[in-house]
């Protein structure tokens, strides 16, 4: 009998890799190929987007191999990548105009600053849910078309295509120049501030407003469908499921009922909680999002947007040269029993949720003689716990109802320290399942899902199993204490960064 | 001619291998810029073939004392060196890169899945996957375990014999009716396990809680962990006290994927 499975591509922000997965959602291959980051000036972070396409290209291969399968059994294919990130380039050539602005690049803080100026602040959120900020797409796009060399001319004249990363990844793996299907997915268009939130187009008003001309959009398309059928990498293989990240891990983690809520710890941390078909409001911080488009209404989500976690980690041993891999942050902090009193807020682009204070900046705090690295480590560590508990104490104050466990995924959820003190924060119980590859795995559903592999939604529920819990365990002062000094640290990197307007 | 690295001398000592002493030389050429090297300049600075240096270069390679870097072609010392100082694999770097497997050998087999270290006299948990049936279980990561009464233990006294004591230096404490209590009954399980390439445990630390261990293998085939399952001893074994062949398939197959894994990136 030949094997079925469904391959998923994460195009990550640092990497992009391929995971096979058979009917049951076990992993069967995954391979794996990092990009370079490109940091031109501090606050900028770029991406070569033909390198991406490079990787895609060697990744998929790769995993098959080291299955012993071949592109005949691949049933689909499906796509989850960084949001936000943007890419604009030629559609004859398919060479891009200028290196992808990731989401973490923050050069669009005066495009965004103008647009609060000039009053549009409201009819943006009244459209497409999100507040101007240099987190998403459409200010990225507005900069390329000003400042990339006959980028709005090419844009208006068809010869110019946008696109977030699945949009590019689509459009090679369709034809690319010969053909290839220009489209995106409610959610990754969800990212940009140009859409509709409500009927899932593009808002002509908000494209009036970023000046972004129509003819360079891709379409908007549901999560599962087949967009296209591979001509390269996979022939003859559908491309039948793209997702943004996050909302992926939301789906990998068989979130399906209003109130699940899952946390994906990667380069950032994000937690995303259903919502439902209810588009809800935010009083804390927290920003509307379309969850998915599986059948025929999208579900919503909330959802908490952490931009440093594993890129802290990452940041402690490439740039300061602590740790030799980041695991082996898990040894360092381990080698003291506490932080020793020091505190690490990463606000290395500003805070996203649930503070959203852009001129923020990065502060280490309580140093004392007696601090040494493995307090340092502590400190990376309980940054991204203490920043998982803001987002958490802003969801239970917007939905009312608190929440009772979290489920966790992604790389971090390796390193059981930090399980541990998440848990510990939050006293709830913390809770692993057993693909930690729900971003992948998400993909993969929304593929097989099209193409019939999988036949609905409970059968997906009935894949998700608990791998590894984490029971709170810290005495409640203690708590309360650490809380409020992490509070302290956190308002003293508070307006650090002076924004000059109408850069 | 002098030669670049005093060869002369040393082939004098019996027994030298010059092949090894001029990979020693490309290390330490390697070692005295922070500038990768293309092959013509290692060739051409230690004064040897081409072909001779590109064996020698392509063989660090291979057990991860030089890298390559993928766009230029040239060479550099490798994270294998550094490794070497560091007294074995870091504990969380085993588990980072282990964790796919185990959760897939959790899948495949529905049991509980364990990664252990050898630690002075007994094996250290660094990973712990459920059983994947919803029921109530701690995580037992830090834990320690008996060397002689678990099959990851007896894997590591198997196939680790530098990390892990002899035999007759553990404690054979009794835990169950079937632990090993004495030196020759834990010799020959250990005997079976090497013949076998794999280790078990019929219930001999808890009660009717069976396992069965795998080595995993970093670079040199140098055993650093095992990996076993851990469940009910008649749904681990036959009638016949035997490892059900398609859990064995599993559990090897995962080994397998995870000791590749420990050697790619070293």
């Amino acid at each position: 009998m030949t094997e079925r499975v469904v391959a998923a591509i994460d195009q990550g922000t640092t990497s992009t890799r391929c995971l096979l997965f058979n009917r049951s959602g076990r992993m069967l291959a995954v391979a794996q190929r990092e990009h370079r980051q490109h940091y031109p000036r501090p606050g900028l972070v770029e991406h070569d987007a033909a390198e991406i396409w490079r990787n895609v290209t060697r990744v998929v291969p790769a995993a098959l191999r080291s299955a012993g399968l071949t592109p005949d059994n691949i049933v689909g294919l499906g796509i989850a990548n960084q949001r936000e990130t943007t890419l604009i380039w030629n559609r004859h050539t398919g060479v891009p105009l200028a290196r992808a602005i990731t989401w973490q690049d923050t050069r669009t803080d005066g495009i965004v600053a103008r647009l609060a100026e000039d009053g549009h602040a409201p009819l943006i959120k009244e459209i497409c849910g999100l507040p101007p900020a240099t987190y998403f797409a459409g200010p990225r796009l507005r900069w390329l078309l000003d400042h990339v060399p006959g980028a709005r001319e090419g844009a208006e004249a068809g010869e110019v295509l946008f696109g977030t990363m699945e949009s590019w990844l689509i459009w090679w793996l369709t034809g690319g120049p010969d053909g290839g299907r220009h489209v995106s997915d409610v959610t990754n268009a969800s990212r940009t501030m140009l859409m509709d939130v409500r009927t899932l187009e593009w808002s002509d008003e908000l494209l009036d407003v970023l000046a972004v001309p129509r003819r360079m959009l891709p379409e908007i398309r549901p999560n599962a469908e087949v967009y296209g059928t591979c001509t390269a990498v996979l022939p003859g293989v559908p491309v039948a499921g793209a997702l943004g990240d996050q909302q992926a891990a939301l789906v990998g983690q068989a979130c399906f009922s209003p109130g699940e809520i899952k946390c994906t710890y990667g380069t950032g941390a994000f937690l995303l909680m259903n919502t439902g078909p209810r588009l809800a409001e935010s009083t804390h911080g927290l920003i509307p999002t379309v969850g998915y488009l599986l059948g025929d209404k999208p579900v919503y989500a909330l959802e908490g947007a952490i931009a440093m976690t594993g890129s802290l980690v990452q940041w402690f041993r490439d740039s300061l040269g602590m740790i030799g891999t980041a695991a082996q942050i898990e040894t360092l902090a381990s080698s003291v029993p506490d932080n020793g009193g020091c505190y690490i807020v990463p606000a290395f682009s500003g805070l996203y949720s649930p503070r959203w204070h852009p001129d923020a900046r990065g502060v280490m705090v309580g140093l004392t003689s007696f601090i040494n690295r493995g307090h340092l480590a502590r400190a990376v560590l309980e940054a991204t716990g203490w920043q998982t508990r803001e987002v958490i104490d802003a969801m239970n104050a917007d939905s009312g109802v608190p929440v009772t466990r979290l489920k966790v995924d992604g790389g971090m959820t390796a390193n059981h320290l930090l399980m541990q003190f998440v848990a510990d924060v939050l006293d709830v119980p913390v809770e692993r399942p057993l693909v930690s590859e729900a971003v992948s795995l998400g993909a993969a559903y929304a593929a097989g899902l099209a193409v019939g592999h999988w036949s609905d939604l409970e059968v997906l529920r009935s894949n998700w199993h608990r791998a590894a819990a984490w029971e709170p365990a810290m005495d409640a002062a203690l708590r309360r204490r650490e809380h409020e000094n992490w509070g302290r640290a956190v308002s003293r990197s508070y307006d650090w960064v002076q924004t000059p307007a109408g850069d | 001619m002098s030669h670049p690295f005093g060869g002369s001398y040393s082939r004098l000592v019996p027994g030298f291998i010059q092949s090894i002493e001029r990979a020693a030389a490309v290390l330490r050429l390697l070692g005295t810029t922070d500038r990768p090297l293309g092959l013509k300049e290692i060739a051409a600075a230690l004064d040897l073939p081409p072909p001779t240096a590109h064996g020698i270069v392509r063989t660090l390679r291979e057990v991860g004392f030089v890298e390559q870097d993928m766009e230029t072609s040239r060479y550099q010392l490798g994270p294998g060196l550094r490794e070497l100082r560091r007294g074995g694999w870091d504990h969380h770097d085993l588990r980072a890169r282990a964790m796919n497997w185990a959760d897939s050998l959790a899948g495949s087999t529905g049991l509980a899945v364990h990664l252990g270290v050898a630690v002075t006299r007994s094996v250290r948990l660094v990973h712990h996957v459920f059983r994947p049936d919803g029921s109530p279980q701690r995580i037992r990561t830090g834990e320690e375990q008996p060397l002689h009464a678990t099959a990851l233990g007896k894997c590591l006294l198997a196939f680790a014999p530098v990390a892990t004591p002899q035999a007759r230096e553990l404690d054979l404490q009794r835990w169950t009716g079937r632990t090993c209590t004495t030196v020759p009954a834990l010799e020959a399980h250990l005997a079976v396990a090497r013949r076998r390439g794999w280790a078990s445990d019929t219930g001999e630390y808890e009660p009717g809680v069976g396992g069965a261990a795998a080595p995993l293998r970093a670079s040199g085939g140098i055993v650093v962990a095992a990996i076993g399952v851990v469940g009910p001893v008649e749904e681990l074994f036959g009638l016949g006290g035997e490892l059900r062949p398609w859990l064995l398939e599993q559990m090897v197959g995962a080994a397998r994927e995870i000791s590749a894994a420990l050697v790619e990136g070293q």
